[in-house]
């Protein structure tokens, strides 16, 4: 299925990734590309098939419920781009 | 010194015929001499190396070190580290040092391993020519005009320079097996599940599998004794002992069953790479082995569904990467949507934003059932033909990529084209199997791969069949025009 501007503007915002309108077409045109040749896949009888998500066909494992880490907040927020009194800071989303 | 295998170094290191500090002081000279034409590290790390090196001779002259104590190498970017930058090579990461190491990291440093730097790669492992690395493009030692394949590019271009004796790499469709094709080396991709995920920078998480570059099959399976480990921290990571895998490279190939896909020899393979792969099946029926012929017949759809399914785990994955935590923020964001929107597209490249929109797309609202959902399914089919194959024969082999390695901008323009580089390593991603890729020949004075399939957790055969390849022919020996 080809995309045009529009889907691209739409699928941009759900990535949270701006897309300028100069480069809109070609995005598009790349996208389409890519979505021409996953098209294949449409073709192929799967009734009956079941989806895999592991190649071993694994569950999630299961621990008792005990802590087990320590608290490293400082640690990880000594990367934070903007961090005050243990919080991390963004642009003011609450008149 | 820097022509000595890994399995030389061990014996060298012990013997005492020279220090940790004097291999790891020569590799990182030959660095600082030579990485200027290749551009495979992105972090060279000498005054840590030293360190690790004078701690490993120590550790060494007690007698009682562990196997690999004192052997430097490099680690592909994508391995967290502790107090070194871990870029993933992205604008994104550029300023990232993680607090934690990744789990295979650790085991090297428990092994008293020494890291001589971070090696470059394509942008969060998304391409196959090393040609996404923010930090500019990876040159193949062997054709300085020429791409070192990708994603694990630095990690080949350092080992095939003699810049480091070995290097570790991820593979999430091919970035392992066909950098090492591309480089004339040894590649390994375990069995998903073998070696563990934890701090190895997430691309397709029910993809990616850590593992190794190395010059010979020996030296793949010294280094994996040490990498792979069951690790509760990663919840895919498979409870199942880990052999040695040295322990079996000698055993005899009479009587193995090679399975020979005919899918695989197909249009667009470059004659002259068949060529070298049908001669190097004539050695292993030269070496005992019986080749049979059979048929994966889901193979060309094993693109399409990648191309699904590794977008849509990408789009997911990378949508942690906000500018709030860690990692690129941009300037002076006017509200929250602002700083997301313009941190993500200043940080990612061209590549992983074409990947995280096909990937939003694969997911979204009326879409899912008719890519992601139909791509699963097709991959069940494509993980049963390898099953099916595994009821006659013990390993399949073939090409690991079309052609030798390609120019810069031959296929950067054309995603489809570059896609396409990985149509023989995709499938074994996707159904989960280990997969080896090791040199058999020369196509126009550039190294050609070839590759194989083991069944689940064959590791130890699947060394031992290369091994013995490996006995009998000098491919692996071959070096690239100017390394010494």
């Amino acid at each position: 299925m080809a995309v045009d501007r529009s889907d691209i503007a739409k699928l941009a915002n759900l990535a949270r990734i701006a897309i300028s309108d100069d480069a809109a077409d070609v995005v598009a045109n790349r996208i389409s590309t890519v979505l021409a040749l996953v098209d294949q896949l449409q073709a192929v009888n799967t009734d009956g098939v079941l989806p895999m998500a592991h190649p071993l066909d694994a569950v999630q494992r299961l621990r008792a419920d005990v802590v087990t880490e320590p608290n490293q907040r400082e640690l990880f927020q000594s990367i934070a781009p903007a961090v005050q009194d243990g919080l991390y800071l963004v642009p003011q989303v609450i008149d | 010194m820097h022509q000595l295998t890994i399995a030389e170094l061990v014996k060298g290191l012990r013997n005492k015929d020279f220090s940790s500090v004097e291999v790891t002081q020569h590799y990182l000279d030959r660095i600082d001499r030579l990485d200027k034409v290749y551009n495979s590290y992105i972090t060279p790390t000498p005054a840590l190396a030293l360190a690790q090196a004078a701690a490993a001779d120590k550790r060494l002259a007690t007698g009682n070190a562990p196997a690999l104590c004192g052997v430097p190498i490099a680690h592909k970017d994508i391995f967290c580290t502790i107090g070194v930058r871990t870029s993933c090579a992205s604008k994104m990461l550029d300023n990232f040092i993680a607090p934690y190491n990744a789990t295979i990291v650790d085991n090297y440093l428990d092994s008293g391993v020494v890291m001589l730097g971070k090696t470059n790669m394509d942008e969060f492992a998304m391409g196959s020519s090393n040609e996404t690395s923010y930090y500019g493009p990876v040159k193949n030692p062997w054709a300085t005009d020429c791409v070192p394949g990708g994603s694990s590019g630095g990690s080949a271009a350092a080992v095939a320079a003699h810049l480091a004796p070995a290097a570790t790499a991820s593979d999430t469709g091919g970035s392992i097996r066909q950098p090492a094709a591309h480089c004339g080396l040894t590649g390994i991709k375990p069995t998903y599940g073998r070696v563990s995920r934890w701090g190895m920078i997430a691309f397709a998480s029910s993809l990616d599998q850590a593992g190794i570059l190395s010059r010979t099959a020996e030296d793949a399976a010294i280094l994996l004794n040490d990498m792979a480990s069951y690790d509760t921290k990663d919840s895919t990571s498979v409870e199942r002992d880990v052999p040695d895998y040295t322990a079996t490279l000698n055993d005899s190939l009479k009587g193995l069953r090679i399975g020979v896909p005919k899918e695989y020899f197909g249009e667009g393979l470059n004659p002259q790479t068949a060529a070298h792969v049908e001669a190097a099946i004539k050695v292993y029926e030269s070496l005992g082995a019986t080749v049979h012929s059979i048929s994966l017949p889901h193979t060309n759809l094993s693109v399409p569904a990648y191309y699904v399914i590794a977008p849509a785990e990408c789009s997911a994955n990378l949508s942690r990467l906000d500018g709030v935590r860690y990692g690129h923020r941009c300037e002076n964001p006017k509200d929250l949507n602002d700083l997301y929107m313009r941190s993500r597209s200043e940080g990612f490249g061209d590549e992983v934003k074409r990947r995280i929109l096909v990937g939003a797309y694969a997911l979204s609202a009326g879409y899912y059932d008719a890519y992601y959902s139909k791509a699963q399914k097709v991959r069940r089919l494509i993980k049963q033909d390898f099953v099916d194959a595994f009821q006659n024969v013990d390993v399949i082999i073939g090409p690991t990529s079309p052609s030798p390695a390609f120019k810069f901008g031959a296929k950067s323009k054309d995603p489809v084209s570059m896609y396409l580089e990985d149509i023989y390593t995709i499938a074994t991603n996707l159904a989960g199997l280990p997969g080896l890729s090791i040199p058999c020949g020369l196509v126009d004075s550039k190294p050609v791969g070839l590759q194989l399939i083991g069944n689940f957790f064959a590791e130890a055969q699947l060394l031992n069949v290369a091994h013995q390849f490996q006995q009998a022919t000098n491919f692996h020996q071959q070096t690239a025009p100017g390394i010494e």
